[in-house]
C-alpha cells in the first residue's frame, strides 16, 4: 500500500509540484538566510580568529572585539606583572585609510603586531614571509585587499607600494585571513610601525595579548588580570562568543534575518499545509473507499505520513541543496557572508518535519472523521 | 464467533433502525427493517430516492453503525465486533462496487485491483498476479497498465468489479452499479456479476433505480419510507409491475 501511496502522490503532478516547490522555497529561504546570518556573525569575530591568542586584555569598558577603547602603553607592563603570565604583547588594531597608487582611498583594518614575537601573525601566507614585516615600511595584505584593489585596476603583489596616512607601505607578503565584519582588508604590520601610520593620539594601545604559563588555569588568570583595575581580560574563545552575542543583543541583525526566516516558515506552512490538505480532501472519496474495503486508520495514516514526509524530504533536499549551491557561489566571491554549519541543516530539517507533520495531522484528522459510508453518498 | 451457523442466510437484519440528526431535524432513515439475503442469490433493493436504500446498504456492510436492532452477516453479529475487527471482517468478506467506481485515478487498473489483496496481507507479487489474472478474465487483458481515466465507463466498472471480487468475498455490495453506464454497458456489467459472482456460497446485494437490470435479480426487496415493504421474486415483480 505504501508503494501505491507514493504513486497517488506522484500521480497528482500539480499538487506534488506545488508541495515540493513550497517546501523547497521554505527550506531554501530558511537555510540560506540563517547561513548568511551565521556567516555575518562569524565575520564579527574575524579578528579573534585571525589573531588566535589564549587571552585578550582590553579597556574595562570594552564588550566586544570590534570595539576599541585605546589604553596607555604601560598597561602591557601591568599585565606582564600578573603572576601566571608567560608573556604579554601589545596589539594595535584600528581602521585607517590607505591611499592607492591611483589616488583613491580604501579603508583598511590596520593590525600592528609585536615586532619581536610577531604574535597574532597570519596563519596562512599565500606569498612572502611573515618575518619580512621587520623590513622598513613593510606590510602584509590579505586576500580581501587583493580583490578590493583589483576592482580599481591595481594588481597588488609583493613590492607594490601604497600610502597609509601619507606614509609609505610596501607589500612584503600576501596572506589569507578570516574576513572582517565591515569587509575591510586586513593590513598587518609591526606595532611600532602601526603607531607611525596611525594619527597621533595620547593612547594607541588597542589590546594586550597574553599567553598563560604552562599549567596556569586560564580562567583564574583572566580574573587576576581583570582585578588589576581599569582592564578587562577575556578568554580567546569566550571573547569570540561575547562579540557574537553582543551583535545579537545590540543590533537589528537577528530581527531582520528572523523576519525572513519566519516568512519562510509562514510560506511553507501556508503553501504546503494548504496544498496537502487539498490533496487529502480531493482524495477523501478514494480514501473512504479504501476504508470501506478494509483499510484501517493505521494503514491510511501510514500512507498519508509517507506522502507528507516524501514531499518534505524532497523539498528539504532541494531547498538546502540550492542554499548550499548559493553558498558555494558566494564563498568563491567572498561575499555576502555564508556559513552553513550542520545545526542549520538540522534546524531546517526540523522545521520542514514540523510543517509536514502538521499538514499530515490535518489530513489525518479529516480521514479519522470521515465515515467509510460516505462512498455511497 | 458463531460464523456459518446458518449458511443459507448471508445477511439477516432484525428491527434495524437508524436515525440521522437530533431534535426537530431528526430523520428516521431505517424504521425497523427486517429482511434476509440468502447465499447464492442476487438480491436487488429498490425504491424511491430517500427511502433508506443506501443507508441499509451501508449498515449491512458495516461502514455505518445502526441505532437499534441487529445485522448478522454470515452468522456474525456486526455489533459484537470492535471497530478494528469490523474493518478486518469487511476487508475479508465484503466486496464493493460503487456507483462512481471510485477507482483511484493515479493508479493503473492493475494497481486498483490489487488493493483488497494487499489489505488482506498478500504480497505485492501475489496481489499483482491474481489481479492481472482476474482483469484478463473480465476482458481487460490489454488494459492492465492503463489509468482509469483512459478507460470507458463500462471498462472502469469492470475494473471495479474485478477489484470487488479479487479477494473472493462472500458478500458483494453493489451501489447503483449501472447508474453511470449506458444500457448495453449496464447489461454487460450485470451479466458479468451473475456469471462471475453468483455461486452457492456467495450473496450479491444490489441497490438500484435501474429497472432495466431487474431481470437479473433472484429477488427484489422494495423499500419505502425506511422500511422493506415487500420482497418479490423476479417473476412476481414482473407480473406486478411490468
Amino acid at each position: 500500500m505504501l508503494r501505491l501511496a507514493l504513486k497517488m502522490l506522484f500521480g497528482d503532478r500539480a499538487k506534488y509540484g506545488m508541495l515540493v516547490c513550497g517546501l523547497s522555497f521554505c527550506a531554501l529561504l530558511m537555510s540560506q538566510q540563517t547561513s548568511v546570518f551565521c556567516g555575518l556573525l562569524l565575520w564579527t569575530t574575524a579578528t579573534v580568529r585571525n589573531i588566535r591568542v589564549p587571552i585578550w586584555v582590553a579597556d574595562a569598558k570594552v564588550e566586544q572585539v570590534n570595539e576599541v577603547v585605546s589604553m596607555r602603553e604601560i598597561e602591557v607592563q601591568r599585565v606582564r606583572s600578573v603572576p601566571g603570565v608567560q608573556w604579554a604583547v601589545p596589539l594595535y588594531w584600528g581602521i585607517q585609510q590607505a591611499r592607492l597608487p591611483d589616488g583613491t582611498f580604501q579603508a583598511i583594518q590596520l593590525t600592528g603586531l609585536d615586532g619581536s614575537s610577531l604574535v597574532g601573525r597570519p596563519a596562512v601566507m599565500r606569498a612572502g614571509r611573515v618575518e619580512d614585516l621587520r623590513l622598513p615600511n613593510a606590510v602584509i595584505v590579505d586576500q580581501v585587499a587583493i580583490s578590493k584593489f583589483a576592482k580599481r585596476g591595481i594588481r597588488l603583489k609583493i613590492g607594490t607600494v601604497f600610502e597609509i596616512n601619507d606614509k609609505e607601505a610596501r607589500v612584503v607578503g600576501i596572506c589569507e585571513t578570516q574576513r572582517s565584519f565591515l569587509g575591510q582588508p586586513y593590513v598587518f604590520t609591526t606595532y611600532s610601525r602601526a603607531l607611525e601610520y596611525a594619527p597621533p593620539q595620547r593612547k594607541l594601545l588597542s589590546f594586550v595579548l597574553v599567553q598563560p604559563k604552562p599549567g596556569q588555569d586560564v580562567a583564574t588568570l583572566v580574573r587576576r588580570i581583570s582585578d588589576l583595575g581599569g582592564l578587562r581580560a577575556f578568554e580567546g574563545e569566550a571573547f569570540g562568543w561575547g562579540t557574537l552575542m553582543w551583535y545579537v543583543k545590540n543590533t537589528g541583525i537577528p530581527i531582520s534575518f528572523g523576519t525572513v526566516v519566519l516568512l519562510g516558515l509562514v510560506v511553507g506552512v501556508a503553501i504546503a499545509g494548504q496544498t496537502f490538505y487539498l490533496f487529502v480532501h480531493e482524495n477523501m472519496r478514494f480514501l473512504a473507499a479504501l476504508k470501506a474495503m478494509g483499510a484501517t486508520f493505521g494503514i491510511l495514516a501510514k500512507m498519508v505520513l509517507l506522502q507528507a514526509f516524501t514531499v518534505g524530504f524532497i523539498g528539504y533536499g532541494t531547498g538546502v541543496g540550492l542554499a548550499a549551491l548559493f553558498g558555494n557561489l558566494v564563498l568563491q566571491k567572498g561575499e555576502p557572508p555564508f556559513y552553513m554549519p550542520w545545526q542549520i541543516l538540522v534546524f531546517t530539517g526540523g522545521v520542514i518535519l514540523v510543517i509536514c507533520s502538521l499538514s499530515a495531522a490535518v489530513g489525518l484528522i479529516k480521514i479519522a472523521r470521515t465515515e467509510a459510508a460516505m462512498v455511497f453518498k | 464467533m458463531n460464523a456459518l451457523s446458518s449458511p443459507a442466510i448471508a445477511v439477516r437484519t432484525n428491527d434495524l433502525g437508524k436515525t440521522y440528526g437530533k431534535g426537530e431535524g431528526m430523520v428516521h432513515a431505517l424504521k425497523g427493517v427486517n429482511f434476509e439475503a440468502l447465499c447464492g442469490e442476487l438480491l436487488m433493493i429498490v425504491g424511491p430516492s430517500g427511502c433508506g436504500k443506501t443507508t441499509l446498504l451501508s449498515v449491512i456492510c458495516g461502514t455505518l453503525g445502526h441505532d437499534t436492532g441487529s445485522v448478522v452477516v454470515f452468522g456474525q453479529d456486526l455489533e459484537e465486533l470492535s471497530p478494528g475487527k469490523l474493518t478486518a471482517f469487511r476487508g475479508k468478506n465484503v466486496g464493493f462496487v460503487f456507483q462512481q467506481f471510485n477507482l483511484i485515478p493515479t493508479w493503473t487498473a492493475l494497481d486498483n485491483v490489487t488493493v483488497p489483496l494487499l489489505l488482506n496481507g498478500a504480497t505485492q507479487i501475489e496481489a499483482r498476479a491474481a489481479a492481472a489474472e482476474l482483469l484478463r478474465e473480465v476482458g481487460l487483458a490489454e488494459k492492465l497498465d492503463v489509468l482509469p481515466t483512459q478507460l470507458s465507463g463500462g471498462q472502469q466498472q469492470r475494473v471495479a468489479i474485478a477489484r470487488a471480487l479479487v479477494h473472493r468475498p462472500r458478500l458483494l455490495i453493489c451501489d447503483e452499479p449501472t447508474a453511470a453506464l449506458d444500457a448495453a454497458s449496464g447489461r454487460k456489467v450485470l451479466e458479468l456479476i451473475r456469471e462471475r459472482v453468483c455461486s452457492p456460497e456467495r450473496c450479491v446485494i444490489v441497490v438500484t433505480h435501474d429497472s432495466r437490470i431487474f431481470p437479473f435479480a433472484d429477488r427484489i426487496a422494495e423499500m419505502e419510507d425506511g422500511q422493506v415493504k415487500a420482497i418479490h421474486t423476479a417473476g412476481e415483480w414482473k407480473s406486478h409491475y411490468v
